[in-house]
């Protein structure tokens, strides 16, 4: 090795680093110590860093923004308009996410799913975990979970992308985000799942989902659900339908009281390690949904008006979901091992929905007692 | 993963999506583009299984450095004056951010082949994240700094400021209006693939050069989730060339996109690296040959005029006007020289140059001297309070300026105004395109083509009518920009803290009387204006009334 050349000095040419002493505490004057934001009231004593990171960076006229929006839609209204939603608050601003998700959060709890999922997928290969599915099994998981995973990718991106456009607060949008990102990654998750079903040389036809998806019987009270709830205007709305109704109803009794329940005993323990991550992702989704609800259903000028508002849009979507679960009732006799009755099932998502609208002070629906 | 098993993952996943029979999603934003022709395009699609990790792989280097900067006393090197823009610079740009993850869905609306939604989702979650990061970024060196006014207020100053306005165009652009005018082409087509070289990589080196190695930490990071970005506006623009119907809306929203990208990037950030670093070493590049490397050669001519096979319009004449205002007409002195007149209500402080500094200048941009030394000679003069008022109300022949409607910068290159009675008001406009920019391009109707999809230009747009003729203490104490002794101001033009004495306080600017240039020339009469706006014209440069006849 040669000797190492200095360059010249005239083709080297970098700043030279100065002793500045610009570090907190090096003087005192005036607001030295003001070190945290101070534009808005945290929750508790001190804010939280979600809050420090989330809060008013979506500007608002009712708080900071004294020029207003500067651009506008075709008919002059700019920005996130309140009225996006029929449900109103005197505040907006007073929601926080229970998650306290944001950049940190997201990627380090996303990370972690699915790294258990691939770590889980990797030891199954290797145990050669398929191989000992009953062939009726391998049926159900072909058609039905391959059904599902398109419910959660067209909710997860036609629902959940979607509305995070349209709430009046920054908290609010970035929690709706969130929510999108999980349904979106366990719909692939699943989606890779089936991949690797196919290539486990268990005779998994990797393609037959998507006629299940489109034209099997039981199934199409589930996407006419799903299709629906992608079609509603009014993003409280679309939350409340989704993450409410149709998630306890339709996605609970799926994910929790069907898949769950009964993986084990037709000798599979991959299945419920997968959906058991969605499930994670949905208490966490629905953790917000409610808080979020119960803010506005206690709100003390809209509190009424608002619960009011719920039981209508109760009364809509009830029965699209009731008839989407209903319709659903065919699968639970697919699998050779039959563990739990439909109806057992059923009770227990009814009981998940009953608690949700308690908790809400929404009155129930007699369909639901039925 | 493998190649192979990498391509059967993405095959994989586009079996998810499917045609909807019993009900289709929401359209909840409008657009006047048509896709019916639109070829199968694939951009870089993104499997969240490797994305999470990735992403949380890159995280963890952004804040392992910002322990790493915490231990080894970064603030003990970085310079004050570059850390003071960064009040203005971090406090606007978390909002354009998560504006372009609020984008998305607007472009998933408006784009009907499914392929493309896929990279949009995911650069949704980006765009939390690089909003995220960033207000992190900020509360770091609020904690760490020796000066925390400012970055403690930033949000609210960013909503009630002039220059946060100014700033916040690059970000309700991505989300109001025609969805594909605001989510494709001003926000992908051009912010993204253009503009964000400025922004997150020649702002991140000159930090560096200035003691501050977290903002190119954090900016490179953010910088790295771009391509994808770029990539999803580009198929979408494809897209959207090959419906020839679209051709005339593109050629619009490629010359208002580039024009006030251009008017507000290049005002903000050539400040900032002008004016804002220490580093005066001859071979470092200006922003103008920055600005000649990123966005003339690389953007201009490599991305854009190879488009024009496709039938895209380029606006070239807007390209050599806008490089011709940076290194010809000044644009970037006359807006530092503009901030640093209005530091009052500012909510940071602006450094005094040097003698070092007008040698950097003159040999970068010669000439410079003659047009703006003796201002800035005379903003050092005049930067303690007590016998003076602030430079804005002394006689250092300098008019204020009117304000530009459209990019609301103000109208600096004075021969360049235009005039104009618009919706019943007299309006001054920095430039030609900035005019057309209101008067034709946001309407219901272009060229003769019904644009039912068009946004607005809405808003209190000249941000001095808000406060005319209060007084000035009035106007800095609503506005909150006042440190926790309640007199002591956090706008300051230098920035010696050692001595209360030199900090200037409400007392200081009491009694000055502030004034709107838009509500005066308003209560001109026709002949009045005319003069005025002829003796406006004639001004310049740095701001010089125009010489009496
Ligand atoms: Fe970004
Ligand atoms: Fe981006
Ligand atoms: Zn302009």
């Amino acid at each position: 090795m040669a000797a190492p050349v200095k360059k010249p000095d005239a083709v080297r040419s970098f700043p030279k680093p100065e002793f500045t002493d610009a570090e907190a505490g090096a003087l005192d004057f005036p607001s030295a110590n003001s070190r945290s934001y101070n534009y808005f009231q945290p929750a508790k004593m001190r804010a939280t860093t979600y809050e420090d990171v989330t809060f008013d960076v979506q500007p608002d006229p009712a708080r900071h923004l004294t020029q207003g929006w500067i651009y506008g839609f075709a008919d002059g209204e700019g920005g996130y308009p309140q009225d996006w939603t029929a449900l109103k608050s005197s505040d907006w601003h007073r929601f926080r996410d229970p998650n306290q998700e944001w950049e940190q959060t997201i990627y380090r709890n996303n990370a972690n799913v699915v790294r258990q999922i691939q770590q889980n997928l990797a030891n199954a290969k290797l145990a050669k975990a398929y191989q000992n599915w009953a062939p009726g099994w391998v049926r159900f998981v072909e058609r039905n979970l391959g059904a599902w995973m398109h419910a959660e990718n067209g909710i997860g991106l036609h629902v959940f992308v979607a509305c995070q456009r349209s709430a009046p607060t920054n908290m609010i949008n970035n929690a709706i985000a969130v929510n999108s990102a999980h349904k979106m990654r366990f719909a692939q998750d699943l989606a890779l799942y089936n991949l690797d079903l196919s290539e486990a040389d268990i005779g998994f036809d990797g393609s037959v989902h998507r006629s299940v998806w489109h034209e099997d019987p039981a199934w199409q009270g589930v996407r006419e659900n799903a299709e629906r709830l992608t079609a509603i205007g009014d993003w409280a709305e679309a939350l409340f339908a989704t993450n409410v109704v149709y998630e306890t109803l339709v996605g609970g009794l799926f994910r929790s009281h069907l898949v769950m329940q009964i993986s084990a005993r037709n000798g599979d323990y991959v299945t419920p390690s997968l959906v058991g991550t969605g499930e994670n992702d949905f208490s966490r989704d629905l953790a917000y949904t409610r808080s979020l609800l119960s803010l506005l259903v206690r709100d003390s000028e809209h509190g009424a008006a608002n619960v009011e508002l719920l039981q209508t849009w109760l009364s809509e979507w009830l029965p699209v979901s009731l008839h989407a679960a209903q319709e659903l009732q065919p699968i639970w006799s697919h699998p050779a091992e039959r563990v739990v009755p439909f109806a057992d099932s059923f009770a227990a998502a009814k009981d998940d929905l009953r608690s949700v609208l308690a908790d809400l002070g929404v009155p129930e629906p007699k369909e639901l007692s039925a | 993963m493998s190649r192979q098993s990498l391509s059967k993952a993405h095959k994989k996943i586009t079996e998810l999506s499917w045609e909807p029979t019993f009900a289709t999603p929401a359209t909840r934003f409008g657009t006047d583009y048509t896709f019916e022709k639109a070829p199968k395009k694939d951009p870089l699609k993104q499997i969240l299984r490797s994305y999470f990790p990735m992403e949380e792989e890159k995280d963890n280097r952004v804040f392992g450095a910002m322990d790493g900067a915490i231990r080894g006393n970064m603030f003990r090197q970085v310079q004050q004056r570059w850390m003071e823009w960064q009040k203005l610079f971090l406090s606007i740009i978390p909002f354009p951010e998560i504006s372009a993850a609020r984008a998305m869905p607007m472009a998933i609306d408006a784009v009907p082949n499914p392929e493309i939604h896929n990279g949009l989702a995911v650069q949704m979650i980006d765009e939390v994240r690089h909003s995220t990061i960033q207000m992190n970024l900020k509360r770091l060196y609020m904690n760490h700094y020796i000066d925390p006014a400012g970055f403690d207020m930033s949000e609210k100053a960013f909503a009630n400021n002039y220059a946060g306005t100014i700033g916040r165009q690059f970000g309700e652009g991505f989300i109001t209006g025609d969805a594909i005018t605001a989510a494709n082409i001003y926000l992908t087509v051009v912010a993204e693939t253009a503009f964000t070289n400025t922004l997150f990589v020649a702002m991140p080196s000159e930090a560096a050069a200035n003691g501050d190695y977290l903002l190119p930490t954090v900016f490179h990071s953010v910088q790295s989730d771009e391509s994808r970005h770029i990539s999803n506006g580009y198929s979408i623009l494809l897209m959207a060339l090959a419906d020839e119907s679209n051709r005339q809306l593109l050629e619009r929203d490629l010359r208002y996109a580039w024009w006030n990208n251009h008017c507000v990037v290049d005002a903000a950030i050539g400040t900032f690296i002008e004016y804002g670093t220490k580093d005066r070493r001859k071979d470092r590049d200006s922003y103008a040959e920055m600005w000649r490397r990123w966005i003339y050669d690389d953007y201009y001519r490599s991305y854009l005029i190879p488009l024009e096979k496709y039938g895209l319009k380029i606006p070239h004449d807007l390209v050599e006007e806008a490089w011709n205002r940076i290194v010809n007409k000044g644009y970037v002195h006359e807006v530092a020289q503009f901030f640093a007149t209005g530091w009052p209500v500012n909510y940071w402080r602006i450094d005094p140059m040097t003698d070092q500094d007008f040698e950097w200048f003159e040999s970068k941009y010669p000439g410079w001297y003659n047009k703006y030394g003796v201002w800035w000679e005379n903003y050092n003069r005049l930067r303690y309070p007590g016998r003076n008022k602030p430079i804005a109300f002394e006689d250092v022949d300098y008019q204020y300026p009117h304000r530009c409607w459209t990019c609301m910068v103000p109208c600096l290159i004075r021969p360049d105004m235009v005039t104009e009675k618009v919706d019943g008001q007299w309006r001054t406009y920095c430039s030609e395109t900035c005019a057309w920019t209101d008067i034709k391009a946001f309407r219901p109707e272009y060229e003769g083509r019904p644009t039912p999809n068009m946004g607005r230009l809405t808003g209190h747009r000249e941000w001095e009518t808000l406060h005319h003729n209060q007084d000035l203490a009035d106007v800095i104490s609503s506005l909150g920009y006042v440190r926790d002794d309640g007199k002591t101001l956090v706008p300051q033009p230098h920035l010696d803290l050692d001595d209360p004495k030199k900090l200037w306080t409400l007392d200081d600017v009491r009694g000055i009387t502030f004034q709107s240039p838009n509500v005066l020339l308003n209560e001109m009469s026709d002949a009045e204006r005319e003069a005025a706006v002829a003796a406006y014209k004639a001004g310049g440069p740095g701001g010089r009334p125009a010489a009496v006849a």
